[in-house]
């Protein structure tokens, strides 16, 4: 060894000392091999890892730097030169990876680092989105929680249901203790428990309502945090350590008037229930914000249900009430038509019983005019005949009125002399009149038409009835009848104001005053008198007989002509003025020639008033076929006689000029062999004109015979006289339609 | 016995008749279409009917017999029989015939029954009254005078 300048002595390699260095150079080298293997194995095992090929660099310097002291080893002996050589290019390399390594790690260490804090940014986000998630799903479960209750809540219109089901989902949906609601009473000073969810039936009891936690609660559209202790939340079993948090809301009680259209309603109301919600004891649960908005959403929900409710209880009470209206209305319908069913066959029965005696009066009658009479007899004749027929027209009214009523009356409308009614109204009152020693003045206007189209029975029939009351309630003094056509500034009067007459070139308004002089009308009867049945009871009157539906009658056949009738009295003591005014019709002068349609009583008597008319007669009963051949062969007619309809059809031919037909007789079809004959002489002046003979005038047997074609109806049994007009009739017009 | 003491029992017993309620107005008619021509035309026209209210009245006895009664045909038969007394006015029986046709109607045989010899009590009543009437006639007619025409003084 050459001697140095070294501190320490030389020193002499000691055999310990390079046993323990060979051994850790070994170790080293071991670690050093194994360490880029670890790190090779883990890299390949994890699926990201940027920098590989720094991994590539930093093994190789690794294992360079293993490898250099595995080289090591060979050293402390004595090695040959290519070992040193070995060892020399080992160190190289080592160096020269060494050195690159060291230079890239000053690039690399910073990115490394700023993946650690990209890595921690990320994880914070990540974080983040998940509180965020959390916080929308419990929104949306709060959503659906809260339709569920809506749901459930609306899905019925019963109050008690209604409020009964949001507590019970309330309860479910947020897991509470006790569930309860507070009602006003009725005084609105209190509130009582109604509706609690675990104790079944709530025990009446009762809060003041101006406690001021309560005003709290309603004073705010949220719900409102309470104290367990107040006394609202005190309905729980006593003995919990830690009762659980509570929450109040306010529940508005709308009524239907709260809602107007297009607007909100208003929470004037004042009145509001209270809702209250208890979590569980004990759990340490707290009331989170979206359970709140839960609770408000369902008692807003609650509200609007309970005003549907009251809605509905308010329209299901006024349809019972309705019904039971009708219920009622229909039993006073059917009574009425009982009523008047009643009334009517009460009518066609007496109608027929008063028939009967009048048509023996009538026969009598004009049986008598047959005979010989003095001039003074004939008129007394004359009178009772026009007197029995007025009578039978009445009792045919009797029953017309109940036709009336029901509005299927007819004016049978014809051509008559207007004078001539007059004149005839003043003889039958004339007597009467002369024995009352009044005196009765008719006064026609010069411009009166003399002939005029309407119904001359039922105009009569009126003037006379008016002109009889006024001769009736007159005991003395004088009557005067008046009659003119009314001009167009007097057609409109100031008492009538709905009637509004308008005169035209076919038509003109009669109008005729009856003044008399009798005891007159008191103002306040004047509305009564054309009402049926109500008479004035005062005692001059009592006695004056009459059913008192005269004036009714009249006012009906005025409103059928088209006109009005009225009565005018200063009073009792004064007199009174009876006015009417109707419609008529101006006859063409063509016309004025003519003899009037009315059948007038014949002044000649012969017999024979239709020779050798050819006339068939159809009827199967013997002896009705012999009487009727023997009224026609009185009048002159050349008779034939069938009892069938075959033979009927097979007879009859263009030379008989009428048919007559019993078409009363069931099984026999007198109408069939009307339409036969309509249809067997097609040209209407060859047929013969048919007329029915019949039992019944109902309307039944009228539309038959009218259906078929017949000319015209009579009732048996037939007088002479009747016989007579008919065929006088029906010769001359072709038409007659109802002899009775 | 005198001419108008027949004249005037004729009188009396025919209004008799008229307010027992046996003849109506129809007789009256009737009685009108009685003239020269027709002399006897009421006697032909009262024998008819009665020949045929017989022979209706024999129909009405046997359908009411049959064990089923056939309410039909005895409704037309006394339809027949009504319209026969209405045309020459035997009232009484019109009546009756009215009575019998409402209970065929309701198909009541025991009412039936009762107005079929109502009916016929009825008929054989005003026949003895026309009988009456036509012996005195005759005898009027026998002693040269004529049939009066009836006052009426009701």
């Amino acid at each position: 060894m050459d001697s140095c300048n070294c501190i320490e002595p030389q020193w002499p390699p000691d055999d310990l000392l390079m046993k323990y260095q060979y051994i850790s150079d070994f170790f080293i080298a071991l670690a050093y091999f194994s360490i880029p293997l670890e790190l090779i194995y883990f890299v390949k095992k994890s699926a990201v890892f940027p920098y590989r090929w720094v991994l590539v660099q930093f093994g190789a310097f690794i294992v360079l730097c293993g490898a250099t002291h595995l080289i090591n080893l060979w050293t402390f002996t004595m090695h040959t030169r290519t070992v040193a050589m070995v060892m020399t290019t080992a160190k190289v390399f080592t160096a020269v990876v060494s050195c690159a390594t060291a230079l890239m790690l000053v690039h690399i260490i910073p990115d490394l680092l700023s993946v650690k804090t990209r890595e921690l940014f990320l994880k914070n986000k990540a974080a983040e989105l998940d509180r965020e998630m959390g916080l929308i799903r419990t929104q949306e479960e709060t959503g659906r929680h809260s339709r569920m209750l809506t749901h459930e809540i609306r899905s019925t219109l019963d109050r008690h249901t209604i409020l009964k089901t949001t507590l019970v989902e309330l309860g479910r949906t947020l897991a509470l203790e006790e569930c309860a609601l507070w009602m006003p009473t009725r005084t609105g000073l209190e509130l009582q428990l109604s509706y609690t969810l675990r104790q079944q039936n709530p025990v009446g009891y009762t809060v003041p309502i101006h406690l001021p936690v309560i005003n709290q609660v309603f004073s705010s559209s949220h719900a409102v945090k309470i104290s367990p202790k107040c006394p609202v939340a005190r309905i729980r079993p006593a003995g919990k350590y830690m009762p659980g948090e509570v929450v109040a809301v306010r529940v508005p009680l709308l009524h239907l008037s709260n809602f107007q259209i297009n607007d909100w309603p208003e929470l004037s109301t004042k009145r509001y229930a209270l809702m209250v919600l208890m979590l569980p004891s004990d759990s340490a649960r707290q009331w989170h914000v979206h359970e709140l908005e839960l609770v408000e959403v369902v008692a807003d929900q609650v509200a609007v249900a309970l005003s549907h409710a009251a809605i509905l209880e308010e329209s299901m009470r006024a349809r019972d009430l309705l019904m039971e209206q009708n219920v009622a209305l229909d039993l006073a319908r059917r009574e009425a038509e009982t009523a008047i069913r009643a009334r009517n066959d009460f009518l066609a029965v007496m109608n027929h019983e008063m028939r009967t005696p009048m048509h023996a009066i009538i026969a009598l009658s004009s049986l008598l005019q047959e005979t010989e009479l003095t001039p003074e007899q004939r008129l007394m004749v004359e009178t009772i005949l026009k007197s029995s027929n007025l009578l039978s027209t009445l009792i045919n009214d009797v029953l017309d009125l109940s036709r009336l009523e029901d509005g299927s009356l007819q004016l049978d409308l014809g051509t008559f002399n207007l004078f001539a009614v007059f004149r005839e109204v003043l003889n039958l009152i004339k007597p009467i009149a002369s024995v009352k020693k009044l005196h009765v003045s008719l006064n026609l206007a010069p411009d009166l038409p003399e002939y005029a189209i309407g119904d001359e029975k039922r105009l009569m029939q009126t003037i006379l009835n008016v002109v009889g009351n006024a001769v009736k309630f007159s005991k003395e003094g004088s009557i005067s009848i008046t009659a003119f056509v009314a001009k167009s500034e007097l057609l409109r009067d100031s008492r009538t104001p709905e009637f509004f007459p308008v005169p035209s070139d076919n038509h003109f308004y009669l109008r005729v005053q009856v003044k008399d002089s009798g005891v007159g009308i008191s103002p306040q009867d004047i509305p009564k008198l054309f009402t049926k049945f109500a008479q004035t009871q005062s005692t001059a009157t009592r006695n004056s007989g009459g059913s008192g539906l005269g004036l009714a009658i009249c006012k009906r056949f005025v409103n059928l002509m088209e006109g009005h009738i009225w009565i005018e009295s200063e009073g009792l003591g004064k007199g009174c003025t009876a006015i009417f005014m109707v419609k008529l019709g101006i006859p063409e002068r063509l016309n004025e020639p003519k003899l009037p349609f009315m059948p007038k009583v014949p002044t000649n008597h012969g017999p024979t008033a239709f020779p050798g008319l050819k006339v068939l007669v159809m009827d199967e009963n013997g002896v009705s076929r012999m009487v009727t051949k023997g009224l026609l062969v009185h009048l002159g007619c050349d008779v034939t006689m069938v009892s069938s309809s075959e033979e009927c059809l097979r007879v009859v031919s263009h030379e008989h000029k009428v048919v007559f037909m019993d078409v009363c007789v069931p099984g026999m079809d007198g109408y069939e062999v009307a339409i036969r004959i309509n249809e067997k002489f097609t040209k209407r002046h060859e047929r013969p004109i048919i007329v029915a003979l019949t039992g019944n005038t109902d309307k039944v047997t009228k539309e038959n015979c009218m259906r078929v074609g017949m000319d015209g109806i009579i009732l048996k049994p037939v007088s002479l006289d009747k016989m007579r007009s008919v065929l006088s009739d029906l010769l001359e017009h072709r038409v007659l339609f109802e002899a009775i | 016995m005198e001419l108008v003491q027949i004249q005037r029992r004729l009188v009396d017993y025919t209004k008799s008749l008229f307010m027992e309620g046996f003849l109506d107005a129809q007789f009256l008619q009737l009685q009108q279409l009685q003239d020269d021509s027709n002399p006897d035309f009421v006697f032909e026209v009262v024998s008819l009917f009665f020949e045929d209210s017989e022979k209706l009245l024999n129909e009405l006895t046997i359908a009411l017999d049959q064990p089923n009664v056939d309410f039909k045909k005895l409704d037309s038969h006394v339809h027949q029989l009504k319209g026969s007394s209405s045309s020459i006015g035997a009232q009484r029986v019109k009546n009756a015939c009215i009575a019998f046709r409402n209970y065929c109607d309701v198909q009541n045989i025991e009412g039936c029954l009762t107005c079929l010899q109502q009916v016929k009590q009825e008929c054989y009543l005003v026949k003895n009254k026309f009988e009456t009437l036509f012996r005195l006639e005759q005898q009027i007619m026998a002693s040269g005078g004529s049939v009066p025409t009836i006052e009426l003084g009701f």
